[in-house]
């Protein structure tokens, strides 16, 4: 496609910018695996496509900042949506000091409360999903979420979270945590309780963890 | 002195007990094992732990004949001090106490995973690569960072090689399950939908294993085997090309007992030649359980102060990898 320019190749998509009926936007595109089945491969596609954009503009409508949704192409599995020009959470955080990090997890943890509390899981909250903008953060790559209320599923968000502070930002890992159920609980109220808890149960459900079991013994 | 060292390694975390013996060179001067296998079902801890009884002593002794050297010219003995089973961990600890103890030397504890990776770094001359380790026990996708191997994917539940191994026990197959589970896709015909589960950057299998497990005897065998290895090696491959487009490592390293799956190799390829990365498999002897990975890890250890005293060596079966400082890597 003609002026179309390729600014991100993830695992999973290509994101190109480009203009569509006049707004900046960015394509984002599942592309085929070729180490998959096909029939795999081409239902896991289709099926992340149609349900990203529709947790996004869904969660939009909430009030949780996300892009704006402006086509959904099933067959080609591609997204247009706003473009938003920020950094990745990720890259910022190394550069915060203590509070500036509280700050910034705050909001994320108000985001996340706001689309739980909308009947929505994210599916794979890491600071790569987070961009920063002018200090607004914005969700993105909602592809393995889910339409769920469970109090196990939005366990696992908080516990994605947690894992990918640790294993990218270690050193400010407690005080972004803290930050993040801070934030969480002032949206989630009493039911924010619940889902701290069972962080703790999928935390210790994992292999090799101390006060859980192991699965061959 | 600025002379060669040796160290003996013993590895008795779970149905392998491996006695190996390296230089500080990095030689691998033997590496003898002994596997248990159940005449049915899974690994029966017990029952493992009596057969690693029974035969540590021949191991021993003919790991140190391998290598051609005494009990007195080591300069250290290694043991996986864990994760594992209970049972087995304690007596392996117990042979490389009592050899420590007989050598004089000192006695290192080695954190299994990090074997597993060190002895691939090793053989695979790669500095900082991000590791697929997948055996019976182990699922995990890592990588190192800020002195420490740091878990970017694990498995939530079941290991790959334990939701594979039980389901080809389901089909009536012998140990070892997955080359015949293999065997039997490549005669597949049709693909049958399977729980898909990435959560973030970890898989989960046993609502695989279960929806498999249940159309055992509906469905075609080769139909489900071959879903049941697409599903599972794709959810794998799908988190390890997460991870390297995170970590953005210049190779990749697929280790542990499930790396000789041919089908994975060719995955993950794929996935390394995608991201501009190499694919390095360790070679079967050192990918599986093996005494030889324990002592070069050991080494490791050894030279940074890392021995402990015979009172002291409780086992850990529980011992995650992102827990263990590696001050060997800068």
């Amino acid at each position: 496609m003609a002026g179309l320019n390729l600014i991100y190749k993830g695992a999973e998509a290509e994101l190109y910018r480009g203009k569509w009926l006049g707004f900046d936007v960015v394509f984002k595109r599942r592309v085929a695996k070729a180490y998959r089945n096909p029939d795999l491969d081409r239902y896991i596609r289709v099926t992340r496509t149609s349900l990203e954009a529709k947790l996004l503009s869904d969660a939009r409508r909430l009030g949780v900042p996300t892009p704006i949704v402006y086509m959904v192409d099933s067959v080609r599995t591609e997204i247009a949506m706003s473009y938003i020009d920020g950094q990745p959470l990720k890259k910022l955080v190394p550069a915060m000091d203590h509070d500036a990090v509280i700050q910034a997890f705050i909001a994320v943890g108000e985001a996340v409360g706001m689309l739980h509390a909308g009947g929505m899981v994210h599916g794979d909250l890491t600071t790569s999903n987070i961009i920063v903008k002018d200090g607004a953060i914005f969700l993105i790559d909602m592809g393995l979420g889910e339409y769920t209320p469970s109090v196990e599923a939005r366990g696992v968000d908080l516990h994605l979270m947690r894992r990918a502070l640790e294993s990218s930002h270690f050193d400010s890992s407690v005080s972004a945590y803290a930050g993040f159920t801070k934030g969480y609980s002032d949206v989630m109220g009493a039911e924010a309780r619940l889902v701290l808890n069972r962080v703790g149960d999928i935390r210790r459900r994992g292999r090799y963890v101390d006060g859980g079991r192991c699965m061959l013994e | 002195m600025g002379s060669v060292r040796y160290v003996l390694g013993i590895e008795s975390t779970a149905h392998t007990f491996g006695c190996g013996v390296v230089s500080s060179e990095g030689e691998v001067l033997s590496n003898v094992k002994s596997e248990y296998v159940p005449k049915a079902g899974g690994i029966h801890p017990r029952e493992a732990s009596q057969f690693i009884a029974a035969n540590a002593p021949d191991t021993v002794k003919s790991s140190l004949a391998n290598a051609n050297i005494t009990i007195k010219e080591l300069d250290a003995v290694a043991f996986s001090m864990g994760p594992g089973l209970g049972p087995c961990l304690r007596t392996g600890a117990t042979v490389a106490r009592m050899l420590s103890l007989l050598a004089g030397r000192p006695l290192v504890p080695v954190n299994h995973c990090i074997a597993h990776i060190e002895i691939g770094r090793l053989v695979c001359r790669e500095q900082d690569p991000l590791v697929v380790y997948v055996s019976g026990g182990n699922t995990i996708v890592s990588a190192f960072s800020m002195g420490r191997y740091r878990i970017f994917g694990e498995t939530l539940d079941l290991a790959l090689g334990n939701c594979l191994d039980t389901f080809a026990r389901c089909l009536g197959l012998s140990h070892p399950g997955v080359p015949k589970l293999e065997l039997l896709a490549e005669g597949g015909r049709s693909f049958i939908p399977l729980p898909y589960v990435v959560k973030g950057q970890d898989v989960s299998y046993s609502g695989l294993l279960t929806m498999a497990t249940r159309q055992v005897g509906t469905s075609d065998k080769g139909d489900l085997s071959l879903s049941l290895l697409e599903v599972a090696y794709g959810m794998l491959a799908e988190v390890t090309e997460r991870a390297i487009a995170h970590t953005e490592k210049p190779s990749l390293l697929l280790t542990g007992g499930v790396a000789r799956s041919r089908r994975l190799q060719h995955m993950l390829e794929s996935v390394a030649a995608e991201h501009s990365a190499r694919l390095h498999v360790v070679p079967p002897e050192l990918a599986g359980d093996n005494g030889a990975m324990i002592a070069w890890a050991g080494y490791l250890g050894l030279i940074n102060g890392q021995e402990i005293p015979v009172e002291r060596s409780y086992v850990k079966p529980r011992w995650r990898l992102d827990e263990v400082e590696v001050p060997w890597r800068g």
